[in-house]
């Protein structure tokens, strides 16, 4: 017992204060990126074709957010002349086009389904799907739930059935062998209900694009409300993402 | 084993020098290697213009390579070494190869084969998984069974358990796999290089270093490409820090399934501290987009230095002290003792790698064995505890953070320093072969390229430690009662996307 009472005074207060209190990434990080759209065109064709993900429209000079995984190889390359990473996480969006973007993404929360915020502001429960992804992103969504995060605060909860939930938040790019019970879980739930696409593999195939035993687009089977793009999206991105989207 | 040829981890190899043989001697030659306590690291099938062929490379103090072609189908291996059973299983799955005699003749991820010859397992994949699957049943008045997933209660990844049990004790746990498969072997194969290391390090997510590292070293082999020591320093730091934060977060884990809250609460805070740890290495929290093809994208600076230093001062007394709270309290060593049980014995006979492995008295690590970057110059870890039950798997843990916290603060005192990445293209030399090796914070990491008369990947083969391990979380399962499986479960905390590919 008396090692119980001296961990807790060690361990202390540890829940952070955000969004009251904006939380500082390290400058490595790599958030939203900001494109210099008067770039040069040949760095910008060089950036293009090197970007492992295909998502870079030397054209347009955007950026496909929900398919980037953020490796930073443009920004090197192109000695951030083109791209720059920043440290900012706020990147939930409600239409997949938004996602094609330049560094500028329209603020979520003006965007949500009023209604959502109606009916889920107070209480959102959701079932998390797990498909086939790398694991990297449920582990970023459970980390929610540790004590600086503390999403519980925000009447946020993930839930152990379809039954009791409120929408699904998907991670991975849906394997055909996760297909079935996809649409099995998100049908088990009550309308109305939200559907989450959480990191690139459940918006594009992510990594895995192009894949012959992937969906690789959450979208083509199920109607998505909300897009949080990363690989994976650090939980600050996903709590934002919800937060403004919901609340 | 003297017609296998004798070769190094992470070392070209020209194809032709590897000893071609027929199908008996080379059947022969694995079973005499295993039967002197080798093991597998490789076993597998691919196709050379037209023609199958296998390969394997085993591991007893050193490695050994052979290969033969495939027959339509062959007298299992298993039979008579358990160790091989699951590379059978994916040799027949992933190439139409039937292992005859086979005693747990099974899908592994449930897809068609390759080579367009009859399903082994006479699926169609027209029909969801798992197909006609022939799970084990137990019968009898008094036995049910309990079937789990493939979707699951928390945020965890998806697969398929069947408990065959009477009352609360389980005779048997059947773990069915396969929804996580994505295709990462074909794409390996089959996509540009520069799409490579996005998929390793998306292999298994909490694995990014050990599967990065490995397919930066095979390739770096290949193509006749030199680390310098400053990478070599940040690469090894990395891999450490993601074995912290993973037993960390699992040692919290162990505890919150025994209904012991604030240890868990603790530990799932500090491990983010680590993950930090790796996003101020390499600006990503699992360390995606650091390891590369020649060295790191991110050199370590003094100010990178001062503040992993900073912090692992502050953290390390805290995980000694959550630790005591955890591993000395009664009435957590009531659960944890004794509990999921692998012996030495079964444990060599699967092959169990990694702390599992080494929590039930088998030492292998792949650190000292074989050893990658900065390893060979690095003290080892010592192991005592190998009762192969939860708290063993669960001190384990425990010293192995201690150790790599130790392995870290010696590198941070080396004042090398990495040149800056550039990137580059590689060219990969014509009809080679390449095995690496990395002890990833799992356990045993493989992965092998073979390439073509052109330099291009004929086939790339992958394994995660999970793919060894899996077969221990059942065994460990064997007279348990069911309410411990998430204890059992956690204390392996296996990767199901790692195994599923
Ligand atoms: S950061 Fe995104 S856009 Fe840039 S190269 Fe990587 S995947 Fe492509
Ligand atoms: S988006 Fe990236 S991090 Fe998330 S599951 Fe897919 S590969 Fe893993």
């Amino acid at each position: 017992m008396l090692q119980v009472i001296k961990n807790r005074l060690e361990q202390g207060y540890r829940t952070s204060k955000y969004p009251k209190e904006p939380i500082n990434l390290y400058k490595r990080f790599r958030g939203l990126p900001r494109v210099n759209t008067q770039c040069d065109a040949a760095v910008v064709k060089r950036c293009a074709d090197a970007c492992p993900q295909d998502c870079i429209d030397a054209k347009s000079r955007r950026i496909d957010l929900g398919r980037c995984v953020f490796c930073g190889l443009c920004e090197t390359l192109s000695e951030g002349k083109f791209v720059t990473f920043t440290q900012n996480c706020e990147m939930g969006t409600a239409s997949r086009d938004d996602l094609f973007s330049t560094g500028d993404l329209p603020a979520l929360a003006e965007h949500s389904k009023k209604h959502f915020k109606k009916l889920f502001g107070r209480s959102l429960q959701l079932r998390q799907i797990s498909a086939a992804g790398c694991n990297a992103c449920e582990a970023d969504t459970n980390v929610l739930n540790t004590p600086f995060w503390d999403l519980a605060r925000f009447g946020i909860l993930f839930v152990a059935s379809p039954r009791h939930a409120d929408g699904i938040h998907v991670t991975g790019p849906i394997s055909k062998n996760m297909l079935a019970a996809t649409i099995t879980t998100y049908e088990a739930i009550p309308s109305p209900k939200v559907v989450i696409a959480c990191g690139a593999c459940a918006i594009s195939g992510g990594p895995f694009y192009g894949s012959e035993d992937i969906v690789g687009d959450l979208n083509s089977i199920i109607p998505v409300d909300l897009y949080i793009p990363g690989c994976p999206p650090h939980p600050l991105a996903i709590l934002h993402a919800l937060i403004n989207y919901f609340k | 084993m003297d017609k296998l040829l004798q070769i190094g981890h992470n070392e070209k190899v020209n194809r032709a020098d590897i000893p071609h043989l027929p199908f008996d001697t080379f059947r022969r030659q694995l079973l005499e290697c295993a039967a002197q306590g080798g093991q597998v690291v490789q076993f597998f099938a691919y196709d050379d213009q037209g023609t199958i062929k296998l390969l394997a490379v085993m591991r007893t103090d050193k490695l050994y390579v052979g290969g033969c072609d495939a027959p339509d189908s062959f007298p299992s291996l298993t039979a008579e070494s358990e160790r091989f059973h699951m590379f059978e299983r994916e040799i027949g799955e992933q190439y139409g190869i039937k292992a005859e005699g086979h005693p747990w003749y099974k899908m592994v991820r449930y897809h068609a084969n390759c080579s367009g010859k009859k399903d082994v397992f006479g699926n169609d994949y027209r029909q969801d998984i798992p197909g006609n699957y022939p799970y084990f049943t137990v019968e009898g008045e008094t036995v049910h069974e309990v079937a789990v997933g493939p979707v699951h209660a928390g945020i965890i990844e998806p697969g398929h358990f069947r408990f065959q049990c009477c009352g609360e004790r389980v005779f048997h746990l059947e773990i069915q796999l396969g929804y996580q498969h994505r295709g990462v072997e074909k794409l390996l194969q089959s996509v540009p290089m520069k799409r490579l290391p996005i998929i390793a390090e998306t292999i298994a997510g909490d694995t990014t270093i050990g599967h990065g590292l490995c397919q930066a070293q095979a390739i770096e082999a290949l193509a006749g490409i030199q680390v310098d020591e400053g990478a070599k320093i940040v690469r090894t730091i990395a891999l450490e820090l993601e074995r912290i934060a993973n037993h960390i977060g699992d040692m919290g884990a162990l505890s919150l399934d025994v209904a012991f809250n604030p240890p868990a609460a603790y530990f799932g805070r500090i491990r983010g501290d680590y993950l930090n740890l790796s996003q101020v290495l390499g600006g990503n929290r699992f360390g995606r987009g650091l390891v590369r093809v020649g060295g790191v994208t991110h050199v370590m600076g003094e100010e990178q230095k001062k503040l992993l230093h900073d912090k692992l001062d502050e953290l390390t007394p805290e995980v000694e002290h959550v630790s005591k709270l955890i591993f000395f309290a009664s009435s957590v060593n009531g659960r944890f003792d004794h509990t999921g049980t692998v012996t030495t014995e079964n444990a060599e006979k699967i092959g169990l790698v990694g702390y599992a492995g080494r929590a039930s008295g088998l030492p292998y690590d792949a650190r000292i064995s074989f050893p990658t970057e900065c390893y060979k110059d690095l003290p080892a870890n010592s192991n005592g505890i190998t009762n192969g039950d939860v708290r063993s798997r669960g001190r384990v843990r425990f010293h192995e953070v201690i150790h790599a916290t130790r392995l870290i603060y010696i590198l941070l005192d080396t004042i090398i320093e990495a040149t800056p990445y550039t990137p580059q293209e590689v060219q990969l030399p014509p009809d080679s072969f390449v095995v690496s090796i990395n002890e990833a914070w799992r356990g045993e990491v493989s992965h092998c390229i073979l390439t073509d008369e052109k330099g291009t990947i004929l086939r790339y083969k992958v394994k995660d430690p999970s793919f060894h391990n899996w077969t221990g979380l059942a065994l460990a399962l064997r007279d348990e009662e069911i309410s411990d499986f998430p204890l059992c479960n956690k204390s392996f905390n296996l990767s199901y996307c790692g195994f599923d590919l």
